[in-house]
């Protein structure tokens, strides 16, 4: 079966079997050359993890478009009031103009609001109406497909409300029954009716979650793309029967509500009764999701810094998209498990003890031969060195105890960040970053009180004024109190001394204040001249200036001080920690190969430097020049560089020529043969039109035998 | 073969200054670097004039480059990457504007790399620190080089004339035929060589003036000089391109493939040609292929957790993804689709999953339909599972926005497994945010060298024959199951169009002129017969009618005489 035809371009192979294998990922975990590596079990806690972060991603996505929704729903409960009482009156008529709409601006990361609509819309389905439809722009090329979507989804969604038994009743109508304004209103109608006719009892349960008469839901998810006309006419159309169908119209906005003005004339968007709503900024999102997945020491997995760095400016400077930061933790995560054979200890404390314990002898090399490990090892005493190079059960138990304390480093380390955050999120001009993740990134890096941005934020802490540091303290005290462990209770009772000194402070203050300005009054009350005042001044700025400090910058030195001691000794970058290698994944060329790739760069290195790739000495060659030994396509490419806007073929099979033949027989006269051989005739055919489909160049019309070059350069 | 490159007016003379430094270098080490000394008087002049135009330079551009570097550097980990991939390049490397190129500067690489056939072949580098550090005033000398070109223009024919002669010499005896015709089209010759060179002439003379009262003012030092050229570099790219574009004179030689008295090969030849030439660097090639098969298990892996894969880098990808096709899917349903297929649809490919892969009979009015039938077929049974293998899925037919929409909405089932291969330069740009968040890909780069035999062959290369071979093919072919009539009426009409192949307005053969043949022939009874058998052919793409200016239809087989002409003889032989 070859896939190779001039008459075909698809190929379908069944397997003649009709066994099929279902459940056999575990295998293609199976590294190759690795066996004895508890891959499955690798694999399973990787799976397990996954989910687990990922249900917690849907639970934060849920809780954060919480507001958002509710708002939105309380919007559409408002919106048809008048039509439950099925009132027909006149005057209401007039109203009921007036569409209501809501105008959902989402941001420009795009690709995450399709999660954002799907739970909306789902809400929607359980607790208001069953009539939602979601509608595309790339789906509603004109007015038509718009309305035969429109009503494929609401029939669908009737479809399933209703169990109707005559299915195919239904779907033949779907087709037949012109799409238009009067028919949706007669299904409505009908619908309605129905729910209205049949007995309570029986339809109690299902409509108790719905109104008498639910409103009719369109969702427009991305407003910019339709096209204003199939829009307008829409918004016109549906304005004539508003009176007959409780119609609502949501607008997924992504750049600003503007849009709905330069989109839709005024004659139209008067028509609409519009209320703008404000979903969370990505931004946000973000930082929540950071916080929830990598500030915690619930998921044993972490990120490098180099990892999280590479991640965050995806996310920064390509997409804004929470949902692709997200994939690539899934493939961070995927990554680790993979490659490291050690990760299998990376997974809940509990479980990891366990596992320690039956780590096979493979398992335990692999241990010795972490750089942390060695590292570690070198520091020991020599007889525990040979123990722990020697005697696996040896080894195991001191493992047992570093996971422990990496464990332990964590929660600690977490805490204080978070303490530290607190001081250096409100000092002017943030050198150590405005978010928290930015401070994570610099704590992860090195040690983050050698830098100059931490040296510069405690000269600026230092300068912190009495409220704010009291504050900052208490948040500090809530934030370790709210750890389980006993580590910070000592940290706890010092902070909680500070704070009482500082509390104190403010008496003492107080009275001594009142002394000054006693004093200082009754100075005024003398009369002065210029010459003594001038005197008083001076002597004020000598005591300033040879002063001691007041007590409460002592204090505040104090505090300051016993901050940095924390961060001393609990901010210690991960890479100085032992086994560190279990628990960081630190790959981040290989993400950012995986998902950010640069194909461009590739192609470009290998025509302009085949050694690169193909390790033959004969191809090596420095600075930018090329052998002539090349393959074929990098000679003809960099020939081609060197040629302007249209490339005689003549020329370049000349120039390509001699190159090959000089390549080839470096001693023999070029001049032997006028004629081009037409081997290197056909290979030099072979890589134009290997260059033509990569794209470099295209055939020109302007020029008999003339190729065109599609990329910059020349003139 | 000396032009100087597109130089023109004031403004394009400055241009000149871009000359890479290489090429003047080359120039300095051929035989001019006496005369650097000997000009130098006037040197200093043009040196001062190149500096004061430097400091034109504004800030924002600086700082704008200077943002720039740090964007790069940001997501740029790249710097510390010992990976095997060629991501250790900086951007402005591959995209940058290049130096504008004489004319001839092809043929003096070629002859460069063919005069070190032993050695590394970058003379002009290599050369370059050396010369630098011989030259007592070296930090001038790197000045000097951009300000060389400058006079060069004027000297052109003495300097350059040499290297391009030499190559002549070497790459032919001396072939009276092809010497003459191997000169250069009037168009842009020498006269207009004259003028132009005059033109920078007056230039020059009419810049040095003004900027001789600042000749005494030292230049600046080597390197910062360096890096402010490299900025304006950048910040002139945009102007540079259009500038480039603008004219749309092209100065390159009239030589044609015709008259290199050289046979085009036709694709069964070169076919033939290229199986019996040895791969360069086999083992390399193979070595490289063996690395990236180590990566089969972990893509299935990653398919199978959602993902799907692309793979990009030099080289046809072909071979490697059967590779991976007949070791890993032999047990799984797959459809292998081939993208540089020429007319391969997304139509094709829609097709052929509902009808071999669900077996489904029917039709659907639009491809959405189809997708929509698709995925509702996928999520009811769960035990489908789909891989779907595509080789160049930027290919000329599914390149267009809505193939991308429609693969990428396919590729984002939970159970259909996409894995593709990307070759073209520019094929990331096809996707938008919202396509690539549906196709979830993850890249990987597998250079592999191995050439593109499959997905060229069916291109209608520049320098193949164009045989006709299919065309003929499919012409016998669709004859032979007509009845003997409409082969006769056929003939009638071939023969007659090739009597007339010489008159180049041959408007074709009329209505009535041919009912009238063909009844004395016996092939027709009535002229209603006749457009049956006329409509036949048309559907057939064997004929083409037009109307004449007098509204008689005028009947003609759009293929070229050559064919025809095969045709007629092959049909002879089969009677």
């Amino acid at each position: 079966m070859t896939t190779c035809s001039v008459s075909k371009g698809c190929f379908v192979f069944k397997p003649s079997t009709k066994k099929r294998r279902l459940s056999e990922k575990t295998a293609n975990f199976r590294s190759p050359n690795h066996d004895s590596e508890d891959t499955e079990l690798r694999f399973v806690t990787c799976q397990s993890l996954w989910s687990q972060i990922k249900s917690e991603t849907e639970q934060i996505q849920e809780d954060l478009n919480k507001q958002l929704i509710d708002n939105l729903m309380s919007f559409l409960s408002r919106s048809h009031p008048d039509f439950q009482e099925k009132t027909t009156e006149w005057t209401c008529g007039m109203k009921f103009r007036e569409i209501p709409t809501a105008a959902l601006v989402l941001g420009v990361n795009v690709t995450d609001h399709d999660l954002t609509f799907r739970g909306l819309s789902d809400v929607l389905q359980d607790n208001i109406t069953p009539y939602v439809a979601l509608l595309d722009a790339k789906d509603c090329p004109g007015i038509k497909n718009l309305m035969q979507k429109l009503m494929g989804q609401l029939m669908n969604c009737d479809i399933e409300v209703d169990s109707l038994e005559d299915e195919d009743c239904v779907q033949v109508s779907q087709n037949r029954i012109r799409c238009s304004m009067p028919s949706l209103i007669s299904w409505y109608e009908s619908v309605t009716k129905k729910t209205d006719s049949e007995t309570p009892s029986k339809k109690r349960n299902s409509s108790s979650r719905h109104w008498q008469t639910p409103p009719v839901v369109v969702i427009f998810k991305d407003m910019e793309s339709f096209t204003t006309k199939v829009l307008q006419d829409f918004i016109v159309i549906s304005s004539q029967h508003i009176h007959e169908i409780p119609l609502v119209l949501i607008f997924g906005i992504a750049t600003s509500p503007m849009i709905i003005h330069r989109l839709l004339p005024h004659s139209v968007s008067s028509l609409l009764c519009i209320e703008l709503f404000q979903s969370l900024s990505c931004k946000e999102h973000l930082s929540t999701i950071i916080d929830k997945l990598i500030l915690t020491s619930r998921f044993p997995f972490k990120l490098g810094e180099k990892v999280l760095r590479v991640l965050i400016n995806i996310f920064l400077y390509h997409d804004f998209s929470v949902q692709n930061f997200i994939k690539g933790f899934q493939l961070c995560i995927l990554e680790h498990f993979y490659s490291e054979p050690l990760s299998v200890l990376c997974c809940h404390q509990g479980d990891a003890k366990k596992r320690v314990y039956s780590l096979s002898h493979d398992q335990c090399e692999n241990i010795r031969k972490l750089p942390s490990f060695r590292r570690y090892v070198e520091k020991q005493e020599s007889g525990k060195q040979i123990e722990l190079l020697t005697n696996d059960s040896f080894l195991k138990e001191e493992t047992e105890k570093l996971l422990e304390d990496l464990h332990v480093y964590h929660e600690n380390y977490v805490l204080i960040l978070r303490c530290l955050h607190v001081f250096t999120s409100s000092l002017p001009k943030y050198p150590l970053g405005k978010q928290i993740r930015e401070l994570h990134c610099a704590c992860l890096e090195n040690q983050v009180w050698e830098t100059e941005e931490y040296e510069s934020s405690l000269q600026l802490a230092r300068m912190l004024n009495k409220t704010d540091l009291v504050t900052m303290l208490q948040q500090c005290v809530e934030i370790l109190m709210s750890s389980s462990g006993k580590e910070f209770d000592k940290t706890v009772e010092k902070l909680k001394e500070l704070l009482t000194q500082f509390q104190n402070l403010e008496v003492a203050e107080a009275s001594q204040e009142r002394d000054v300005s006693i004093s200082s009054q009754k100075e005024l009350q003398k009369k002065t001249d210029l010459y003594h005042l001038q005197k008083t001044l001076l002597e004020l700025k000598e005591s300033r200036r040879s002063k001691k400090l007041t007590k409460f910058e002592m204090l505040r030195f104090e505090v300051v001080d016993y901050i940095d001691r924390l961060v001393r000794k609990y901010l210690v970058p991960a890479d100085n920690r032992t086994l560190h290698e279990i628990v960081y994944f630190n790959a981040a060329t290989v993400l950012r190969g995986h998902l950010n790739a640069a194909p461009r760069t590739a192609l470009h290195t290998a025509l302009n430097n085949p050694h690169w790739y193909l390790k033959n000495q004969a191809l090596k060659c420095d600075g930018g020049g090329i052998s002539n030994k090349a393959p074929d396509i990098c000679i003809v490419y960099k020939l081609h560089l060197e040629c302007g806007r249209l490339i005689n073929l003549v020329d370049w099979l000349e120039a390509f020529s001699t190159v090959v033949m000089a390549a080839e027989e470096p001693n023999g006269d070029a001049a032997s043969s006028d004629e081009v051989d037409d081997t290197i005739h056909a290979r030099f055919i072979r890589a134009v039109s290997e260059l033509e489909l990569l794209g470099f160049i295209k055939p020109s019309k302007q020029k008999t035998d003339h190729v065109a070059r599609l990329t910059w350069g020349g003139c | 073969m000396s032009r100087p490159e597109g130089t023109r007016g004031g403004r394009r003379s400055l241009q000149v200054k871009f000359v890479p430094d290489e090429d003047v270098l080359k120039h300095i080490a051929d035989d001019a670097g006496t005369k650097v000394r000997k000009d130098k008087a006037q040197l200093s002049v043009s040196v001062k004039r190149f500096v004061k135009k430097l400091d034109n330079i504004s800030d924002n551009e600086a700082q704008e480059i200077l943002e720039e570097n740090n964007y790069v550097a940001a997501l740029g980990i790249c710097a510390q990457d010992p990976v095997g991939n060629g991501s250790s390049i900086s951007g402005s490397e591959v995209y940058s504007f290049q130096t504008p190129k004489r004319s001839n500067k092809m043929a003096e690489l070629a002859s460069e790399l063919a005069q070190t056939p032993e050695k590394n072949v970058a003379p002009d580098h290599s050369k370059c620190p050396e010369k630098m550090a011989k030259t007592p005033q070296s930090s001038k000398c790197f000045l000097l080089m951009h300000v060389f070109s400058l006079l060069f223009q004027n000297k052109k024919k003495e300097f350059v004339s040499t290297t391009p002669y030499r190559l002549r010499k070497r790459l032919a005896a001396p072939d009276p035929y092809l010497e003459s015709e191997s000169e250069y089209s009037a168009s842009c010759s020498e006269e207009e060589d004259e003028e132009e060179q005059k033109e920078v002439g007056t230039v020059l003379s009419d810049q040095k003036t003004p900027a001789k009262p600042k000749a005494a003012s030292t230049p600046p030092p080597r390197n910062t000089l360096a890096k402010r050229i490299k900025e304006q570099k950048m910040g002139n790219l945009v102007e540079e391109y259009f500038e480039a574009h603008s004219s749309s004179k092209v100065l390159t030689s009239d030589r044609t493939l015709q008259k290199l008295r050289k046979r085009r090969l036709n694709q069964q030849t070169l076919h033939d040609l290229l199986k019996n030439a040895p791969l360069a660097y086999a083992a390399e090639i193979r070595h490289l292929n063996q690395q990236h098969e180590s990566l089969f298990s972990k893509w299935m892996l990653q398919l199978h957790l959602g993902f799907n894969i692309v793979l990009y880098g030099l080289g046809s990808k072909r071979d490697l993804l059967e590779k991976f096709r007949t070791s890993l899917l032999q047990d799984s349903v797959h459809l292998v689709v081939n993208g540089y297929f020429p007319s391969i649809t997304v139509r094709s490919i829609l097709n052929s999953i509902t009808e071999e892969v669900l077996d489904h009979i029917g039709t659907f009015r639009s491809p959405l339909d189809q997708l929509e039938f698709i995925t509702k077929r996928f999520k009811e049974d769960s035990s489908l599972e789909l891989y779907v293998l595509i080789h160049n899925v930027d290919s000329q037919m599914l390149r267009g926005e809505r193939s991308q929409q429609i693969l990428a909405q396919l590729s984002s089932l939970p159970r259909i497994y996409l894995i593709a291969s990307i070759d073209h330069i520019n094929a990331p740009l096809m996707w938008d945010q919202a396509k690539l968040s549906l196709y979830n890909w993850l890249w990987y780069e597998t250079t592999t060298f191995n050439p593109y035999v499959e997905e060229t062959s069916y291109e209608n290369s520049l320098l193949v024959q164009q045989s006709g071979s299919l065309a003929l093919s499919s012409l016998t072919h669709v004859l032979h199951s007509l009845t003997l009539n409409a082969r006769g009426i056929f003939r009638l009409l071939a023969q007659h169009q090739l009597e007339k192949k010489d008159n180049p307005s041959y408007p074709g053969l009329s209505f009535q002129d041919f009912y009238q043949q063909c009844r004395e022939a016996f092939l027709v009874n009535s002229d209603l017969t006749l457009r049956a058998q006329l409509t036949e052919f048309r559907d057939h793409k064997l004929i083409r009618t037009k109307r004449g200016a007098d509204g008689v239809e005028y009947l003609l087989i759009p293929v070229d005489d050559s064919t025809l002409t095969d045709f007629l003889e092959k049909e002879d032989e089969d009677v």
